[in-house]
């Protein structure tokens, strides 16, 4: 960067101008770390450890901790973890399908009621999606599907955030020159659609992807109303119910530590790969439209 | 940055007559119909329900009737539901800006030029984005903790005692750290796309002119990434006032969060443990209507169109 020329003149001690941002980025990574030093670190202690030795010194129950965990319940821990990666995994993946194409569908072609449908879409990104748990549980409740995979997935797969962002970038990625020389060439609209479109759209079905999948993982509240048997919970439903317990059995408190510490891994591995291809300049340029 | 040159609506194309449109629309349009808009409608049907004695048969009968806006005007009074709402203030005065504050101040100190060690900062800082609420508030409970939190060891030994976090009043920063914690990272990011989407040829004149970093960060780069801080508030406020799984997952470490702690939580309450769906639906017809009302208001005032389309 060439900035520092301009910078000399101004700032008798560069060192300082370049220690300071560099000290205050470290604090907030620093910040961001520490409870998965502590989790970590916890991870490793046997149940009399947790509550005796030095909270971030590393213990010696590993292993013990590890086997414990996968023998809970029966194997449950692996249960919860498989729901977890069905509900966000085939979720993000039929909601980036289903954003992609409405997306598309709003973004390059005028048709009645295409506004209609764009402000029922921005509605629902302002809608707070999880006071609609409750309805959508009374109303699954009515047709018998409460408390099955399909009352986590389905709910799932409708992102009206991830409609938008897909709007948005069909809009920038898609020209329409290309769409009309096609069209000439006698293309069909879903060739179309299949050949040119989608992989011009690649990018932005990651973001969506992306988003929806952590979204999903994240969620709590959903699959905490819907789902009543154990064996369905998602991670984050079955480590609640370690910890609620927990006061009463304290041995649970071991378990739902080396189980976050655990679930944490493939999340993080899973966001800095993805990092490389997403493109988060979707959400914030997506106001210029 | 190929999302700034949109095509306008007038390059769209004008097909008469093609299905295509439909057809790619029909599964989004469904499934928004069915879990979106049937909840919603149902919602507020549900909400002018309740459950009266109607006489008839020897002892009469408790049946589901039209009851006008008696579940509001019970939510609107009920003092733990209007409780939850001053927790959620006071919870949410704390968390939005310093979630949005360090986020902009960490994506500007990316965005100079001088700082080190960015790629390992940005990703560390981004990492908690990974972990879920729950997961957060279970990790961030135990270092609460007394007995197994690292800040208390520290003050401890230095003989001061442990730091109350679990109690009244600090349960209000404790809870909002998480939330912070959970959301510094994710925003940082899109602050920083934004700051990198800034034509360099503004930038390069204004230090030619003799601005300061300082000067360069509060006079140009905030004022162009308003629009992107907007949005980023928006969804702050949004996901504040539909924070219930963090709270919910230190209950069982603190006596500091009652059942009814924050709106969600009551209304969960009200419908699963008090059995009374329609005063629940009347609830969560009044936080969504608070939640638009409240995002409309941000809007307005900070006069950008964030979803500024045709």
């Amino acid at each position: 960067m060439m900035n520092t020329d301009f910078r000399g003149a101004r700032h008798a001690t560069p060192l300082l101008a370049k220690a300071v941002p560099t000290a205050v980025l470290l604090v907030g990574a620093f910040y961001c770390l520490v409870p998965v030093a502590w989790v970590l670190a916890a991870s490793s202690k046997s149940r009399s450890q947790l509550f005796t030795t030095f909270t971030l010194a590393p213990g010696t129950g590993l292993a013990d901790n590890l086997q414990n965990l996968f023998a809970y319940g029966d194997g449950q821990y692996g249960k919860w973890a498989l729901n977890s990666l069905l509900y966000a995994g085939v979720g993000a993946v039929l909601s980036m399908i289903v954003s992609t194409m409405s997306g598309y569908a709003l973004a390059k072609y005028r048709f009645r009621g295409s506004s209609v449908v764009f402000f029922a879409i921005l509605g629902g990104v302002l809608l707070p999606g999880i006071t609609l748990a409750i309805p959508q549980y009374l109303l699954m409740s009515k047709i018998g599907i409460a408390g099955s995979v399909w009352s986590v997935l389905l709910p799932s797969i409708i992102s009206p955030f991830g409609i938008y962002l897909s709007r948005v970038y069909a809009m920038a990625a898609v020209p329409t020159e290309t769409m009309e020389a096609a069209r000439l060439d006698g293309a069909s609209e879903l060739r179309m659609f299949r050949s040119i479109a989608m992989p011009m759209m690649v990018p932005g079905m990651v973001t969506v992807f992306m988003l929806q999948f952590v979204g999903v993982w994240n969620n709590f509240l959903l699959p905490f109303i819907m789902l009543s048997d154990q064996d369905r919970y998602p991670i984050t439903v079955g480590l609640y119910t370690l910890l609620s317990k927990g006061s009463g059995e304290p041995a649970l408190y071991s378990l739902a530590i080396i189980g976050s510490a655990l679930s944490i891994i493939p999340l993080v591995l899973l966001l800095l790969f993805l990092q490389r291809f997403w493109r988060m300049d979707l959400i914030s340029g997506g106001l210029k439209g | 940055m190929t999302t700034k040159d949109l095509n306008p609506p007038s390059r769209r194309l004008r097909r008469r007559g093609t299905a295509a449109p439909y057809i790619f629309l029909t599964p989004g349009v469904l499934l928004y119909v069915c879990f979106l808009l049937v909840p919603i409608v149902y919602s507020i049907y549900l909400s002018f329900q309740g459950l009266r004695l109607v006489s008839g048969g020897a002892f009469g009968h408790r049946q589901s009737t039209f009851i006008g806006l008696e579940n509001y005007a019970t939510a609107v009074t009920d003092a733990e539901f209007l409780g939850g709402f001053r927790r959620l203030a006071i919870y949410g005065i704390i968390a939005v800006p310093l979630t949005l504050g360090l986020a902009l101040l960490f994506a500007l100190l990316l965005d100079l030029g001088s700082a080190r060690a960015k790629r390992f900062s940005r990703t560390a800082i981004f990492i908690p984005y990974a972990v879920p609420g729950v997961v957060a508030s279970l990790m961030w409970g135990f270092m609460y903790l007394p007995a197994t939190s690292p800040f208390s060891y520290i003050t401890e030994k230095l003989g001061w005692g442990t730091i109350p976090f679990l109690q009244n009043p600090e349960i209000f920063s404790s809870v909002a750290n998480i939330a912070i914690w959970s959301g510094v990272g994710f925003n940082m990011i899109i602050l920083y796309t934004s700051l990198r989407g800034i034509p360099a040829d503004i930038l390069d004149s204004a230090r030619i002119d003799g601005a300061n970093e300082w000067q360069i960060a509060t006079r140009i780069k905030i004022p162009l990434v308003a629009p992107a801080l907007v949005l980023t508030g928006l969804f702050a406020l949004i996901g504040t006032l539909q924070v219930y799984g963090e709270p919910t997952t230190l209950r069982p470490m603190t006596s500091a969060i009652t059942q009814t702690w924050v709106p969600l939580m009551t209304i969960y309450r009200d419908a699963f443990t008090l059995d009374d769906l329609p005063l629940a639906a009347a609830s969560s017809v009044v936080l969504a209507l608070g939640t638009l009302v409240v995002s409309v208001i941000l809007l307005r005032l900070t006069q950008k169109r964030a979803f500024g389309e045709d």
